[in-house]
C-alpha cells in the first residue's frame, strides 16, 4: 500500500513538472515560433455566438444579444466604441459638438459604401432615425426611445409632431446635422448602438421586407449576408464595397445556431468553433475552465440587485432595508455560487463605466458603500433598531420572488441562509415564470426581488435615471426629492464635472436609502481557440470581427 | 368506410376548432405579454406595437379575427421574429422534423420488430436477454440523456458522425436513433410478448404438426398475426416521437419546429403558439385517423362504421 501511495506521488510531482515544461515551451512558442504568426490560408470563422434565431436583422427592430451580434458586422454606424467606451470614427470622420451640447454636426467619409455599391449618405442616417422614430412603421421599432434624445423625437414617435420636426437634417450628402433635446454627450457613442444605424432608403423604400433575408439584405458593415437559413445558421463573408475592406483578413463567418450549450461546447472541443460566449459554456463547466484558461472573462459593465419594494412592510423602513443589505455575503455568492469571475458589488454603478472627469473607472472614484462580506452585528443592531421605529414586535412575513431560473434560484437560496444565520429572520422564496415575474414586480406585487441591469450606453446616467420618481423601472417605488433633483440636473448640461458630481452625490443618496441591494458585477465570458486573434469585445458585449484573423494552427 | 371517414374528418374539424379556441382563451388569460421585458418600453411604443398587432381590440374582435385568417391558412406574423411569418416557420420547420421523425420511425419500428421476434424466438436465451436489456434501457433512459452520451461517443471521442447541425443524412442519425429508443423499446417488447403468446397457441401446434417447415410456421402464421397488437401502438408512437422531438431537435440544433412549442410560450408569441398548436394538433388527429383506418386493413375482423358488426 505504501509503495503505490508514493508511486502515486512521484509521478503526480513528475506529471507537475512536465506540465510546467510543456506549459513554458508552448507558451513561448506560441508567441515567436515559427509560422505562429503566419495567416491561415483559410480565413473562415465559426463562431457560437447564435443560439436560437435571430428575431430581426432589421436596425431599427431588432433588440437582443443575438440580433446584435450579427448586426454589428453587417451595419456601420457613424462610430464604433472602444473597450473603454470611448467613441472612434467609422462612418463619420468627424464630428463637432456645440458648446451647449445640443446640437452636433457629423462629418461623413466619402468612401462609405453600402453592399449593393451605392454610396452611403446623411441621407441614410436620416431616413433611418426617423423611421426609427415613426410610430406607424411596421413593426414599430421596440427601442425607439432609444432616439428620444434627438429633438421633437419623442413627440414624433406619440404621433404629437411631425417628421420634419425630429433634430436630424441631411445638409448634404456627407454632412448630418443633429439636435438634441438636452445635452448627451454619450449621443455621440450612442451612434455606435444598432439602433442608430443607416438604412438604404432606396432598398427599404422599394421592399418592406428586405432585411428578412439573404438575398434582399444590403448592409454597409465590412461583411455581408451570404446565407440566412432560418432556424439553423447565418453565413457572412466579406464585403467588397466595405470602405475598409483591405483590413478585413475574415472571408468568410459562420453562426450556426447552437442550442445548447453542452452541444456548442462540444463542438468548440472538436474544433468546429473558433470562438464564442456563455452560449457555449455550460454553467457547471464555468468554474473549472476559468481556472484552467480554458474559459475566459472580461468586466461586463452590469449589476445584478435585489431590489426592496419600499410601498411593503417590512422594507418601508430604511434601516430594515440597510440590515437585509449588509446580511448579504456577497463574497461567498461570487465564490459559491456563481462562480463565473464576477464582484461583490459595493455600490451600484458597476465597473466599467467611466468617471469621465476623473479618468478612472467609476467604482475606482467613490467609497465602497457596501461590505463585500457580511456584518452580522450591525445588521442585526440595524434591524432592532427599525423594527423599534415601525413598532413591529414581530417582523411581517418576508418573501424573495425571482423569475424561474436555475442561477437565480442558487442566489436566492443563498441568501435566504445568510438571512436566517445573520438575521434569524425566515424567508420564504417565490419563483415566476419570466412574463409572470415581470407583470408581477410591474405592479408592484413583491417584498424583495431581483434584477440585472445593462447600459444602453456607457455613461453613469444609464444606471442612475432609472431610479427617479415613477422612473418605468422603477419597481421599487423609490421616491426622493434630491434624488430627482440631481438627476435633473446632471440631464441638463454637458459640462462632465457638474454631471459626474451630481451622479456621485446621488448614488451617496441611492446607497444611503438602500431602496437596492447591489450583489454582483457581471462578467462576460468567452472561449477562443489559440489561433484566433483580433476579435474586439466591448464591455457593452459587442463583438467585431472586422479585425479578427486566424493563424497558422 | 368512406362515410366513416368523412364523419371522422368533420369531428377533426371540430376538436381542431375547440382546441383553437381554448388555445387562444388560455394563451390570453396567462399573465405577461409579448412586449414585456427586463427594460420596459415606453407606454406609448407598446400602444404601437399593440396597435400594429392588433392586440389593443377587445378580445371578442381579435378572436374573430384569428379564425378569419385560420380559416384562410394565414397564421399571422411572429411577434418576436420579426423576419417570419408563422406559415414560413412551418413550411421551413416541418420537412425537417418530418424526416426526423419519419426516421426514428422507421428505426422504431422495423428494429423493434425485428428484436422483438428475435427475443421471442431465443426465449430465455442470450438474444433474448440482450434484447430485454436494451429495451429496460430504451424505456428507462430518457432520449434527453441519452443524446448527450450519442454526441458524446459517436461523435466526440469515435468520430463516426456529426454532434450537431443539420443538412445531410448523416445529421440526422444520431438524432433519429436517440428519438427512436423508447418507442423502440416499447415496440420490441409488445412484439416478443405478442410472438411469445402466438408460438403458444394451438394453431401453431397444427401447423408444425402438419409438418410446415419451421420458417414459414414463423413466418405466415406467428408474425402476421402476433404483429397486429404490435401496430396498434404505432398511432400513439407516433405521437411520442412528435412530442420527443422538441426536446432532440434543441439538443442537436435540428431547424425543426418543436422549439417552437416551448419558446413561443415563454415569450408569449401568439401567433406562433396559436400556429404551432393547431398544427400539431391537426397532426395528431390525422394520425389517430390514419391509425384507426389501417387497422381495419390489417384484421378484417374490425369493422368500422358498419351496422351490426362484432
Amino acid at each position: 500500500m505504501k509503495k503505490g501511495k508514493w508511486t502515486g506521488r512521484i509521478s503526480a510531482i513528475l506529471i507537475a513538472f512536465s506540465l510546467v515544461f510543456t506549459a513554458a515551451c508552448g507558451g513561448g512558442g506560441s508567441d515567436q515560433g515559427k509560422g505562429s504568426e503566419e495567416l491561415a490560408e483559410e480565413q473562415v470563422l465559426n463562431v457560437g455566438r447564435i443560439k436560437s434565431e435571430p428575431p430581426s436583422l432589421d436596425p431599427a427592430t431588432a433588440t437582443d444579444q443575438m440580433s446584435s451580434t450579427i448586426l454589428n458586422q453587417l451595419m456601420e454606424g457613424l462610430t464604433r466604441i472602444d473597450a473603454e467606451g470611448n467613441p472612434h470614427p467609422a462612418v463619420a470622420e468627424k464630428w463637432e459638438v456645440s458648446e451647449d451640447g445640443k446640437e452636433i454636426t457629423f462629418h461623413l467619409r466619402k468612401d462609405a459604401k453600402w453592399s449593393n455599391g451605392d454610396p452611403v449618405t446623411a441621407h441614410d442616417f436620416e431616413y433611418a432615425w426617423k423611421r426609427v422614430l415613426d410610430p406607424k412603421m411596421k413593426p414599430p421599432a421596440d427601442y425607439a426611445y432609444q432616439l428620444y434624445y434627438l429633438k421633437n423625437g419623442e413627440k414624433y414617435n406619440q404621433g404629437k409632431a411631425k417628421a420634419e420636426d425630429v433634430g436630424v437634417k441631411a445638409v448634404d450628402d456627407h454632412t448630418l446635422k443633429v439636435e438634441l433635446e438636452q445635452p448627451a454627450p454619450y449621443f455621440v457613442a450612442l451612434t455606435s448602438f444598432y439602433t442608430l444605424f443607416p438604412v438604404n432608403k432606396k432598398v427599404a423604400e422599394e421592399n418592406d421586407k428586405w432585411a428578412t433575408e439573404a438575398d434582399t439584405y444590403v448592409g454597409n458593415g465590412p461583411f455581408k449576408l451570404k446565407t440566412w437559413e432560418h432556424d439553423a445558421k447565418i453565413e457572412l463573408v466579406k464585403n467588397e464595397h466595405y470602405w475598409g475592406a483591405k483590413d478585413v483578413k475574415l472571408t468568410q463567418l459562420n453562426f450556426p445556431f447552437i442550442g445548447e450549450a453542452q452541444t456548442g461546447y462540444q463542438q468548440f472541443k472538436s474544433r468546429k468553433l473558433d470562438e464564442g460566449d456563455s452560449i457555449i459554456i455550460p454553467p457547471d463547466l464555468t468554474k473549472k475552465g476559468l481556472e484552467s484558461g480554458e474559459i475566459k472573462s472580461q468586466k461586463q459593465p452590469a449589476v445584478y440587485f435585489y431590489m426592496f419594494n419600499v410601498e411593503k412592510k417590512p422594507f418601508n423602513n430604511k434601516k430594515i432595508r440597510r440590515a437585509f443589505a449588509l446580511a448579504i455575503d456577497r463574497k461567498s455568492i461570487v465564490e459559491n455560487v456563481t462562480q463565473g469571475g464576477q464582484v461583490p458589488a459595493t455600490g451600484f454603478v458597476p465597473w466599467g463605466i467611466p468617471d469621465f472627469v476623473a479618468e478612472k473607472d467609476w467604482v475606482e472614484t467613490r467609497d465602497d458603500y457596501l461590505p463585500e462580506k457580511a456584518q452580522p452585528e450591525e445588521a442585526k443592531k440595524l434591524l432592532e433598531e427599525g423594527m423599534k421605529e415601525e413598532g413591529f414586535d414581530k417582523l411581517p412575513a418576508v418573501t424573495i420572488d425571482y423569475n424561474t431560473d436555475e442561477g437565480h434560484k442558487k442566489i436566492a437560496e443563498a441568501i435566504q441562509q445568510m438571512w436566517k444565520k445573520n438575521l434569524g429572520v425566515d424567508v420564504k422564496l417565490r419563483n415566476s415564470e419570466w412574463q409572470v415575474y415581470l407583470d408581477k414586480t410591474k405592479a408592484g406585487d413583491f417584498q424583495v426581488g431581483r434584477l440585472g441591469w445593462l447600459p444602453d450606453y456607457i455613461d453613469p446616467m444609464t444606471f442612475m435615471d432609472m431610479w427617479v420618481t415613477g422612473g418605468g423601472n422603477n419597481d421599487t417605488r423609490f421616491s426622493h426629492k434630491e434624488y430627482d433633483a440631481l438627476i435633473k440636473k446632471a440631464k441638463s448640461t454637458a459640462d462632465q464635472k457638474v454631471r459626474m458630481e451630481a451622479m456621485h452625490k446621488a448614488e451617496d443618496i441611492l446607497m444611503d436609502e438602500m431602496p437596492i441591494a447591489p450583489i454582483y458585477f457581471y462578467t462576460d465570458l468567452y472561449m477562443e481557440q489559440d489561433y484566433v486573434k483580433g476579435v474586439v469585445r466591448n464591455p457593452d458585449k459587442s463583438v467585431y470581427f472586422r479585425d479578427a484573423y486566424i493563424l497558422e494552427h | 368506410m368512406l362515410r366513416y371517414i368523412g364523419k371522422r374528418f368533420l369531428y377533426m374539424l371540430l376538436s381542431l376548432w375547440v382546441i383553437a379556441t381554448l388555445t387562444f382563451v388560455m394563451m390570453h388569460l396567462a399573465p405577461g405579454g409579448p412586449f414585456a421585458s427586463e427594460k420596459k418600453l415606453p407606454p406609448q411604443i407598446i400602444a404601437n406595437l399593440e396597435a400594429h398587432y392588433n392586440l389593443d381590440k377587445p378580445l371578442p374582435v381579435q378572436y374573430a379575427l384569428y379564425m378569419k385568417n385560420l380559416i384562410m391558412f394565414d397564421l399571422g406574423p411572429s411577434i418576436k421574429s420579426e423576419a417570419r411569418d408563422v406559415n414560413g416557420i412551418l413550411a421551413d420547420g416541418f420537412p425537417v422534423s418530418a424526416q426526423l421523425g419519419l426516421e426514428a420511425m422507421a428505426v422504431a419500428v422495423l428494429a423493434g420488430l425485428i428484436m422483438g421476434i428475435i427475443a421471442s424466438l431465443r426465449h430465455n436465451r442470450l438474444p433474448d436477454y440482450t434484447v430485454m436489456f436494451l429495451a429496460v434501457v430504451g424505456l428507462a433512459v430518457p432520449s434527453f440523456v441519452l443524446a448527450p452520451l450519442f454526441q458524446k461517443y459517436f461523435g466526440l471521442e469515435w468520430e463516426l458522425l456529426p454532434i450537431a447541425g443539420w443538412g445531410s443524412f448523416e445529421d440526422s442519425i444520431l438524432p433519429a436513433i436517440a428519438l427512436a429508443f423508447t418507442p423502440l423499446a416499447l415496440m420490441t417488447r409488445l412484439m416478443r410478448s405478442s410472438m411469445l403468446e402466438v408460438l403458444g397457441q394451438d394453431y401453431i401446434r397444427t401447423a408444425r404438426a402438419k409438418g410446415l417447415s419451421p420458417s414459414r410456421v414463423i413466418t405466415r402464421h406467428a408474425i402476421r398475426n402476433a404483429i397486429l397488437p404490435a401496430i396498434t401502438i404505432v398511432g400513439p408512437l407516433a405521437v411520442d416521437i412528435i412530442t420527443g422531438s422538441f426536446v432532440i431537435e434543441k439538443i442537436f440544433s435540428i431547424p425543426g419546429i418543436g422549439k417552437y412549442f416551448v419558446d413561443s410560450i415563454f415569450n408569449r408569441d401568439y401567433s406562433v403558439i396559436m400556429g404551432v398548436t393547431v398544427f400539431y394538433s391537426a397532426l395528431l388527429l390525422l394520425v389517430n385517423l390514419l391509425v384507426d383506418i389501417a387497422y381495419t386493413w390489417v384484421d378484417p375482423r374490425i369493422k368500422i362504421g358498419g351496422r351490426g358488426a362484432n
